[in-house]
């Protein structure tokens, strides 16, 4: 799998050398595909959108390639929504943290194990509310969570209560979920103010993309205690992770495999 | 009420201690260095209450040592530490946590699986331990879409099931006798649900007819593809088939929460990978925590001002 966002390559050199081989391409979230795009991928014989909407993509250009395009949104969606409650029930209820506890024979030693937290009455705060976003709403309902968004714009079919900014959401919010494109509007949004306005008790699950997040920021939060816990799948420098975070037993730690499941790629 | 004796048989939760003490008089069973039934028979007569929980709760020998016992309220939902029949025999009422603790459970099961099939803990480890550097991870398991059973559809059984609906998870389940007013598909033999299902949830209170309820053939039919989730009490599985199962491959996975002889956990399961092990924490938040220990506090100021209890049991 070539992502260049994981590159340290410039997009335009790493495109145009892997270019002869690259038979799929995946679009996560809206990046455009325009038919000037397309001509950079001579090979291309199939387009898999993880995006609920196909409009940022030239489809008219792509048949008359006779690249054929699907949409497995769905199928993706499903598997990062997971990931995403999955990381805050982990987060919230220590369940890595239990099981380092139970493995390292300290039970019958230390009898008590510290209180986890509720996960019903938490508000939840997701940023970008697409298919992966809607996907982790749908669940955490189940669970007694209250929904509120921030998105590039307001959706006018969803009953959620909308912020026009990632901040005023924070300040209304106990738990952030990260479910949004890394563009240049969206790097870095989640920043010391966002986490001071989360609160002290605040957790952020990032599903998205690591550069959402200011990660230095990010750190010195929670090795400060000025934040409840986080739950991440990526990060800013992968397969680097901040050590500082290791000693943490309010963080849990994914190794960007949120749609790693054989049933999705099968999909 | 100050002078009304309440025995705590065990720590479980300080804010109940601390509540306990300040309106009654309270003893501790497990400050006393004298042997049990020494210390039982010095206090006897003072102690009117019992507040009991998963690991100590009130059995026979108790029961017949407190002459003017009047109520046990339990810090849990589960009765099976009480003995019922000799409560019921000398009038002694009974109280526990229903509802309070239903969500925390319900959602500890989930993350349970979630842990168990996307191999979280496991991906936790290989991140802290700096191994990604080395390569990726490989593939876990998806959770969402699988086949759901589970054995009591109660309280908690239902709260599974909500949930587990929400990730697009068909519902069957088990339990003494067909629910009137569900759409989930009913299973009058377990056996038969553990072949139909991927995940098997347990679920049900601790009666002697549960005990072992999964059994080998239980854990034969979930098979090397399915996972148990046990966040009923330990003594529901067949242990150490249970361990078999896993080491032989014969079963895929467990999400285990409780085990027969608690704090000890089967050492050979330390070393495997797909299971998860937590330490009896299903309801184990602050919210939660709280909240059963006002119930608790609640039933027996109830109890003694002569008012109705708030979650009789008897």
């Amino acid at each position: 799998m070539l992502d260049p966002h994981e590159s340290p390559e410039p997009y335009d050199s790493f495109l145009a050398r892997h270019a002869p081989f690259i038979r799929v391409l995946m679009t996560i979230g809206p990046s455009p595909i325009s038919a000037e795009f397309l001509e950079r991928l001579p090979v291309l014989e199939l387009i898999v959108a993880t995006s609920a909407g196909l409009n940022h993509i030239d489809l008219p250009a792509c048949w008359s390639r006779g690249i054929v395009v699907t949409n497995a949104s769905l199928a993706f969606a499903e598997d990062v929504a997971d990931c995403a409650v999955g990381l805050l029930i982990d987060v919230l209820r220590r369940i890595s943290a239990a099981d380092r506890f139970v493995r390292g024979r300290l039970w019958p030693v230390k009898e008590n194990y510290p209180l986890g937290f509720k996960l019903g009455g938490k508000r939840v705060g997701i940023v970008g509310l697409g298919s992966i976003g809607s996907e982790v709403a749908k669940r955490l309902l189940a669970f007694g969570c209250t929904i509120a968004y921030t998105s590039r714009n307001k959706k006018q079919s969803v009953s959620f209560p909308f912020y026009a900014n990632v901040r005023d959401l924070a300040a209304n919010s106990d738990v952030l979920v990260l479910c949004c494109a890394l563009t240049k509007e969206t790097y870095h949004m989640i920043n010391k103010d966002v986490m001071v306005a989360l609160g002290k008790d605040g957790v952020i699950i990032n599903v998205g993309r690591g550069s959402l997040i200011n990660e230095k920021e990010l750190v010195q939060c929670l090795v400060g205690g000025d934040m409840g816990g986080a739950g991440l799948d990526v990060y800013e420098n992968e397969p680097n992770v901040p050590k500082e975070l290791f000693g943490l037993d309010n963080v849990v730690l994914s190794p960007h495999c949120a749609v790693m499941t054989p049933e999705s790629f099968e999909a | 009420m100050n002078n009304i004796g309440v025995l705590m048989t065990c720590p479980m939760s300080e804010y109940l201690e601390n509540q306990l003490e300040n309106r009654f008089s309270l003893f501790k069973l497990w400050n006393h260095s004298s042997p049990k039934p020494d210390f039982l028979k010095t206090h006897s007569s003072s102690i009117k209450a019992v507040v009991g929980n998963t690991k100590i709760g009130a059995d026979a020998n108790m029961i017949d040592s407190l002459p003017n016992m009047e109520i046990v309220a339990s810090y849990s939902v589960g009765l099976d530490k009480i003995d019922l029949g000799k409560c019921k025999e000398k009038g002694i009422k009974v109280t526990n946590t229903p509802d309070v603790l239903t969500d925390d459970v319900a959602d500890l099961g989930i993350g349970l699986a979630l842990a168990v099939l996307r191999k979280m803990c496991v991906c936790d480890r290989f991140v802290r331990s700096g191994n990604w550097i080395n390569g990726d991870f490989g593939l876990a398991s998806k959770f969402s879409g699988k086949s759901v059973g589970i054995v009591g559809l109660g309280r908690i059984g239902s709260a599974i099931a909500k949930r587990a609906e929400a990730f697009n998870c068909s519902i069957s389940y088990h339990s003494r006798s067909k629910k009137p007013n569900t759409n989930y598909k009913y299973y009058s033999n377990i056996v038969d649900l553990a072949a139909d299902c991927q995940i098997l949830f347990v679920a049900c209170a601790l009666t002697e007819e549960t005990h072992h309820i999964v059994n080998r053939k239980v854990i034969d039919a979930l098979g090397p593809k399915g996972i148990l989730i046990n966040i009923g009490r330990g003594a529901h599985v067949d242990e150490p088939e249970l361990v078999y199962a896993l080491l032989e491959g014969r079963l895929g996975g467990a999400g285990l929460d409780v085990y027969e002889n608690e704090p000890n956990v089967p050492e050979q399961l330390f070393s495997l990978e797909n299971i998860v092990l937590v330490p009896h924490v299903g309801s184990d938040t602050e919210e939660t925590s709280k909240a059963m220990a006002d119930l608790v506090i609640s039933n027996l100021e109830a109890h003694f001002k002569g008012m109705p209890l708030l979650t009789p049991v008897l």
